[in-house]
């Protein structure tokens, strides 16, 4: 029985499955689920990131991944085998914590030499291994320093120099740029995603913001109420969002209710609230009664252009807020039947906007995505 | 000095005009307290100190005797104009009615000198002329030995090494160097290495006991964590006397714990345990398991959970992870609530004097003996000096060791 279905789990698994959850579920009190309900495979190489709003589920995952919780139903396996009660220090999996939790009572080198005392690599051969991690993360000058001797930004460089001396197949990250600031940030993001792309190594890093995301990630899981409300790489999340809550989420986006009417090939024919008729991207988003949303980024909402042209939705609305923001302007309009519409518009010397004003607008009929209500 | 520097102390000066009126109002809201500790703190512990040393008794009582004695050599007894002065001081004292007073005194380093001195002043009246050196030596013949007269020539000085010298069970000979007192006098190291150990013991105990507490209450839900710490509370807001009385109550021959004993058929006999060393130990430990575990629980508080799970991740297990990162970053806690219940335990008074055996007295309870009964202050003060001075070394000592900033009391 056993057999038959590990037979099973290792025919579903696609080749370059490193890890894989399988109907995971998580509750601390049996009444409400963290997780509900996850199927997810990681593959291997990749860095795949687990985007979401605190309590989306995305740092319990990652902590059930790790091995610091259980799933309470389903199975997660790694490399094909069965995960779920093994201790994180069976599992060979690198992890950096978010604050990088190291150890104060050790020097940088000591630190980065601990988990190499468990996999019984001890004296030169250990020491060059520290160096070498040490460098990876240009770092070799500070060994012998106290982590509190550290600027935060060296501390994340230890931490990861830590989860990476032993080699893991698989390294997880728990917002770990978080403490950082906004500059430094960015960089270790670059330096992060070099060193997984020249090592080779899976990565699993969660966080909630979505520029990190975006930058760094091969794909991304955007979770959201305990569920994966989708997961692809960031250029289709970013243009193709599958839900209201990922169009929201990821970006900026204007989310404006209208009604189905029809299809015109694979561009769907909708009715805004102020009676006019727009053409919209994805057909298949149907509510009850025809009740859809079009959602639309304000960056490709411009100021109409002279002449009539396909393929582009034009309305009218009076605009309520204007902010001058250097090489843009963004104009809060009201239009569509008392929608607030937010468009992002090259700043230009030669046209100024005051609230009042009426203007005309128009969006790309491929740039306005249709969603369920 | 060029303008640039004038400028530069100008705008010091201002600066520090500014911050004054802040830096007074919060000097003189600290006012009452230091006031307050000078007068209940510093004072006493400076008033011991100098009663400790101070030797005011023969001087008072003898001065012309020892003026007279300035020009002794000592080997053989003085000559006839000292046993004048002696019988001038002594008429004088005993108008003032000091005589016994200075007898007390002389009587803690000659045994027997207490009925000398004061027969001699009562005898005094009788001896109208001289010369006076036979009718002294007609009383007793001690005063004709030169010891005595060393050791009243030797007491003539302001400030005496005596008491803290008894303290540690040295004596000065009356040639006046230094040795061991004798058998019977010798007790106060023993009293001293005896309060080390029962402190050490308590010390031990509460950390064996207190430390899996203190980690239960960082890891326990909230709701639970905060019944335990109340449990851990409630005996620092009873009185020091009751928990100690309820420790007689429950030690006794016929007590809760020998009847629990009994009734279990652990002991066919009644059990020993008040006036015991065991029972006191006891009773210590409860009384100051709090003052080890708080420190401990408030270090133990701030390390993040992350720590443990760093170490598991890194291949650790569980009981490796623990010893090797988180006990070593408990240790300012360790050492801060391990110190505290030391030095407390090392003053403890009330609870040794009631659970305790005769065997089980501290150092305190001699103090306490000496002030009450005795009336020897210079001895108490001696005790309290040389046990000031243990606990100050003690402290110095683990500075030392683990570091400053390794201690953390809060």
């Amino acid at each position: 029985m056993n057999f038959s279905q590990k037979v099973s789990v290792v025919a579903d698994v696609p080749a370059d499955a490193l890890v894989r959850f399988e109907g995971v579920k998580k509750s601390y009190d049996g009444i409400n689920f963290v997780v509900k309900d996850l199927n997810l495979n990681v593959r291997r190489g990749e860095f795949l990131t687990m985007l979401g709003p605190s309590g989306s589920g995305k740092t319990t995952t990652l902590m059930m991944l790790g091995g610091f919780e259980r799933p309470t139903l389903g199975h997660i396996t790694l490399d094909g085998k069965p995960v779920e009660r093994l201790p994180p220090e069976k599992r060979n999996i690198g992890f950096v914590f978010q604050n990088y939790a190291l150890f104060p009572h050790m020097t940088v080198a000591e630190n980065v030499a601990f988990p190499l005392r468990y996999r019984g690599i001890k004296g030169a051969a250990a020491q060059q291994k520290v160096q070498e991690a040490l460098g990876r993360v240009s770092l070799d000058a500070l060994g012998n320093r106290r982590p509190a001797q550290l600027s935060g930004g060296q501390q994340q460089r230890v931490a990861l120099a830590r989860a990476l001396v032993f080699e893991p197949s698989l390294v997880l990250m728990d917002e770990p740029l978080g403490a950082l600031d906004k500059q430094l940030r960015e960089r270790m993001q670059i330096e992060i995603k070099q060193l997984q792309t020249s090592l080779g190594i899976t990565m699993v890093y969660v966080t909630h913001d979505q520029s990190e995301a975006l930058t760094m990630s091969d794909r991304i899981a955007v979770f959201h109420d305990g569920r994966i409300q989708q997961l692809a790489d960031p250029e289709t999340l970013y243009n193709e969002p599958a839900n209201r809550f990922v169009a929201s989420f990821i970006g900026e986006n204007n989310t404006v209710p209208c009604t189905r009417l029809g299809a015109e090939g694979d561009v769907a024919v909708i009715r805004m609230g102020d009676g006019s008729t727009f053409r919209a991207a994805g057909t298949d988003a149907v509510g009850a009664d025809g009740k859809v949303t079009m959602s639309v980024r304000p960056e490709n909402i411009g100021l109409a252009a002279a002449g009539d042209r396909p393929h582009v939705n034009r309305f009218a609305g009076k605009v309520r807020e204007v902010f001058f923001l250097g090489d843009h302007m963004r104009l809060t309009v009201e239009a569509l039947g008392g929608q607030l519409v937010t468009a992002r518009i090259p700043a230009s010397r030669s046209r100024s906007f005051a609230s009042g004003d009426d203007v005309v607008l128009e969006c790309c009929v491929s740039s306005c995505r249709l969603l369920e209500a | 000095m060029s303008v640039v520097d004038i400028d530069r102390i100008d705008v010091f000066m201002a600066v520090r005009r500014a911050e004054r009126p802040a830096r007074r109002a919060a000097f003189s809201l600290a006012l009452p307290l230091i006031a307050f500790l000078v007068l209940a703190f510093l004072a006493p512990i400076l008033y011991l100190l100098v009663t400790a040393v101070a030797n005011p008794e023969t001087r008072a009582v003898l001065p012309r005797t020892l003026a007279a004695l300035e020009s002794w050599h000592g080997v053989s007894p003085p000559d006839e104009p000292v046993y004048a002065a002696l019988a001038a001081d002594l008429k004088a004292a005993k108008d003032g009615s000091t005589a016994a007073l200075l007898g007390k005194r002389l009587n803690y380093e000659i045994s027997g000198m207490r009925s000398r001195v004061l027969s001699a002043a009562r005898m005094v009246d009788q001896f109208e002329v001289g010369p006076y050196k036979e009718k002294f030596v007609a009383l007793h013949k001690d005063w004709a030995s030169p010891d005595v007269w060393a050791v009243i020539k030797r007491n003539g000085a302001s400030l005496t090494p005596y008491y803290l010298l008894t303290a540690l069970d040295l004596r000065q000979a009356p040639d006046g160097t230094l040795e061991r007192a004798a058998g019977d006098q010798a007790i106060f190291l023993n009293v001293l290495g005896r309060t080390l150990f029962v402190a050490g013991l308590v010390t031990l105990f509460t950390l064996l006991l207190g430390y899996p507490v203190a980690y239960v209450l960082t890891i326990a839900p909230k709701a639970i964590a905060g019944i335990m710490m109340l449990l851990v509370l409630l005996p620092l807001w009873t009185s020091l006397l009751v928990r100690t009385t309820a420790w007689v109550v429950l030690l006794q021959s016929n007590g809760v714990i020998n009847d629990l004993l009994m009734a279990l058929h652990l002991t066919s006999e009644k059990m020993q345990l008040i006036f015991t060393r065991i029972g006191t130990v006891t009773a210590m430990t409860h009384i100051q398991l709090p003052f080890t575990i708080l420190p401990i629980y408030s270090v133990m508080r701030s390390i993040p959970t992350t720590q443990l799970r760093a170490a598991r991740s890194l291949g650790a297990g569980p009981s490796s992870a623990f010893w090797r990162v988180y006990a070593p970053q408990t240790l300012p806690g360790v050492v801060a609530g391990c110190l505290m219940t030391f030095i407390l335990s090392l003053g403890y008074y009330i609870t040794p004097a009631l659970v305790g055996g005769p065997r089980d007295q501290m150092v305190s309870n001699f103090i306490s003996v000496y002030i009450n009964r005795d009336l020897n202050w210079g001895l108490a003060a001696g005790l309290g000096g040389v046990l000031l001075v243990v606990t100050l070394a003690i402290y110095l000592l683990f500075l030392r060791l683990v570091g400053a900033d390794k201690i953390k009391l809060g």
